[in-house]
């Protein structure tokens, strides 16, 4: 067995992160949901749930989306009449993989060397890993799209068609915006721009591109359906928007798939913008010069650095749940406006700012532009 | 066989908004016709909440109406406490003791920031701004505290009588009083900080069911609908009632007629009421708060236990109830929707021959369809906010 795991290191490796972070993600679920409600009570003055008690222990309300969960399971399927008997029930799945499949392509940590393999702390090592994520995340709008034609309520069509064509307008920013991070970085590959991040706290992409960042952060919102771009639910127009006729546990599917893909935005936003798994000022070289290089000294080293990841991507999901709790929602038509005749324009000009810093200023900088190759 | 006949060019989609809807404000119904989501025709329901006031209060003596007109406009029913007993008073010729005076004054202007926190609160939450809902939700819990100190109820309250109230304010009513003055400024500064420069709340609300202040007095606008077209009218200050000509206060108005000026005439309301209830509090005599006329007030309870007069006086008026005169009254109050007027016509016996009563936000519903027509569903939503219907008091 020994011998197996030695030989086939890699294989191994790759079967083990390909089952650990998809649960992971989907484990992030329920402490997303009890950060939601106790940030609103905190936010709102009041105090949350944290009456359910299992024993006497309370857990800050980590009960009651345990409990949610099992009301999810245990309620009744309802099925509306004139629903598509097929694609009803494919919806939820076609929103839930992308959401969490966009996160294959994230690095989390500095590659590790066991062995002499090098493991690289990432799902998928891919050549165009950005493309890639951006591509599956995308692909979210037709789980959408199709619960709202499939479940035959008008209700849940006007939401889907509001969300299919708020995700279209805004992925074409989406694309633009981070053009400037991948000109700058010189690479598609996830791994090579949270290197080139490394050390000082200014290369981080957020003081190279600060632009970019805050359009990809407003466009982040608008493709994971947050508040105050959450007009696919509409709750006080649309009573529930797309996911109107869903109950149980297939309602509970787009619940988690609403959070997963903030989850994945905030961890592409970490990426792109926050150095990554990247502590600051401490680099991966330093890391291992004190916990050296053996197994230990690695582990330790890439435990320091999912920690760093964690705390960033935790950290945005917190300004999720704020600005949520703080802003109102925009109109349809408003947000239509937002995204073409602001984001875009900014997105277009920010790239070609970008480019012609690059090209006339930083041209023989090694450590931005032509100079630096990944 | 029949052949289905249907015009594929006709991209209009019908759909419905309620009974059962979450931003209807109770059980309220549209029937809207939308192009994308630009609303082309609507067309309000009414009457999932009919309960039958009018009839019902023909069944009763005086006094049992006045549990009724609690549930006309559930959020302030206080108001609605004083505006029947105040008719019915009008009715009789009856003068009230100085105490009940002010403490109808305290509790109608309790009950309008009471109202004025739940519309602009839900307003703001049908916009998706769910936290000032909370803000706001933690003040009129202290004043639903005080209703409840005053009279054991917290929504259906029936705490005025014909002639006066029911009890008088517990001890240390008054002081309790005073601490949420002093603490209720912060929530509307909290609130206001959160929505009135807010780029998205602006957005939403500027320009949004807006109606002009002709269109406005001609459907019968009042209270703070009408004040935000800039007509500056209000029944405390144009008809004097009660002792609202003794206190200083402004009438807040602006000229825009839409979402967003309503919303800024019901904040200001809210500190205006804060003031009248300074003076209040400050000047607020002792003494009775039910008048001694023995042909209208129940006697004390001490004397029913001891005295035939006071059993028999008792005895009369549950059974047969206060008898007005023959005649018929209208008197309205400024509610905190608006004019909350009601008609009592007496036939001299001891029950209504009828009650009729004129809610405020049946008026801005006549008007609605005109007011969002053209405009689009989310629109709607916002628009509905603001007028605050409250199906209640609209459908009786």
């Amino acid at each position: 067995m020994e011998d197996f795991l030695r030989q086939n290191i890699v294989l191994v490796s790759t079967l083990a992160k390909a089952i650990v972070v998809p649960i992971a993600i989907m484990n992030v679920v329920p402490f997303m949901v009890l950060l939601e409600r106790r940030g609103s009570a905190f936010i709102q003055d009041r105090r949350g749930p944290e009456r359910a008690s299992i024993f006497g222990i309370r857990m800050f309300g980590l009960w009651h989306t345990i409990a949610d969960a099992m009301k999810f399971i245990t309620k009744e399927k309802v099925v509306p009449a004139g629903a598509h008997p097929v694609f009803f029930y494919m919806a939820p799945a076609l929103l839930l993989i992308p959401a969490i499949g966009a996160f294959a392509g994230v690095p989390f940590a500095a590659d590790v060397t066991i062995a002499g393999e090098t493991i690289p702390l990432q799902v998928a090592r891919l050549d165009a890993g950005i493309l890639y994520a951006f591509g599956v995340a995308s692909l979210g709008v037709l789980g959408i799209a199709l619960a709202g034609w499939a479940s035959n309520n008008k209700f849940s069509l006007l939401g889907s068609l509001r969300s299919a064509s708020q995700m279209l307008s805004y992925e074409v920013s989406m694309g633009l915006t981070i053009m400037g991070v991948l000109l700058i970085y010189q690479s598609l590959r996830p791994e090579v721009i949270v290197q080139a991040q490394a050390g000082p706290i200014w290369k981080w992409g957020i003081f190279v591109q600060p632009v970019g960042a805050v359009l990809f952060l407003v466009v982040g919102f608008a493709e994971a359906n947050r508040l105050p771009f959450d007009l696919p639910e509409g709750d006080s127009e649309l009573v529930a928007g797309y996911h109107t006729e869903y109950s149980g546990m297939k309602f509970a599917i787009f619940f988690m798939s609403e959070y997963m893909s903030m989850v994945t935005i905030s961890a592409m936003v970490t990426t792109l913008f926050l150095g990554g798994w990247q502590i600051p000022f401490v680099t991966t070289e330093r890391l291992h010069g004190w916990f050296g290089t053996d197994v230990a000294g690695q582990a330790l080293t890439a435990l320091c650095q999912v920690t760093s990841f964690a705390a960033k991507v935790g950290s945005l999901l917190w300004l999720f749940v704020w600005v949520r709790w703080t802003q109102a929602r925009f109109r349809f038509d408003q947000l239509m406006k937002l995204g073409w005749r602001t984001m875009l324009p900014l997105a277009l000009l920010n790239l070609i700012v970008t480019a012609a810093v690059m090209l006339v200023i930083w041209k023989d900088d090694p450590r931005f532009g032509l100079g630096f190759t990944g | 066989m029949t052949v289905e006949t249907r015009d594929y060019l006709d991209s209009r989609m019908h759909i419905s908004i309620g009974p059962s809807h979450p931003a209807t404000h109770g059980t309220l119904r549209f029937h809207l016709d939308l192009d994308g989501e630009t609303i082309v025709k609507c067309v309000p329901e009414i009457g999932y909440l009919h309960r039958a006031f009018e009839k019902s209060a023909e069944k009763g003596t005086y006094t049992q109406v006045i549990p009724y007109t609690d549930r006309l406009n559930y959020c302030s029913s206080m108001m609605n406490n004083v505006g029947y007993c105040q008719a019915v008073e009008r009715l009789m010729g009856l003068q009230i003791p100085e105490r009940a005076v002010y403490i109808r004054v305290i509790i109608s202007e309790l009950a309008r920031i009471m109202d004025h926190l739940v519309c602009v609160g839900t307003n703001a939450v049908d916009i998706g701004a769910l936290t000032n809902f909370w803000y706001f939700f933690r003040a009129r819990e202290d004043i639903y505290e005080l209703i409840e100190a005053l009279c054991g109820a917290r929504l259906t309250t029936t705490y005025t009588r014909i002639g006066g109230l029911a009890w008088d304010a517990p001890p240390g009513w008054a002081d309790r009083l005073k601490a949420f003055i002093e603490k209720c400024p912060k929530t509307i500064e909290d609130v206001e900080g959160l929505l009135a420069k807010n780029r998205v709340f602006i957005d939403r609300t500027k320009g949004i069911g807006a109606i002009s202040k002709e269109k406005a007095v001609s459907y019968g606008f009042t209270g703070p609908c009408l004040r935000a077209t800039g007509v500056k009218y209000d029944v405390r200050r144009d008809r004097p009632y009660l002792c609202y000509d003794r206190f200083q206060f402004e009438i807040p108005t602006h000229t825009a007629g839409d979402t967003y000026a309503r919303f800024l005439v019901r904040m200001e309301e809210m500190r205006q009421s804060l003031r009248i209830l300074q003076q209040a509090v400050k000047d607020l005599p002792g003494g009775p708060v039910l008048c001694d006329d023995p042909a209208v007030a129940l006697p004390p309870k001490s004397q029913v236990y001891t005295n035939i007069e006071a059993i028999i006086r008792q005895f009369k008026l549950v059974i047969e109830g206060v008898k007005p005169r023959k005649g018929e009254v209208y008197d309205c109050t400024e509610a905190a929707n608006g004019e909350l007027g009601f008609l009592v016509v007496s036939d001299g016996t001891g029950k209504p021959w009828r009650v009729r009563v004129r809610p405020p936000c049946f008026c801005f519903l006549a008007a609605f369809p005109e007011m969002v027509e053209g405009q689009m569903l989310a629109d709607l939503i916002a628009t509905l906010g603001s007028i605050n219907i409250i199906a209640g008091e609209l459908d009786r």
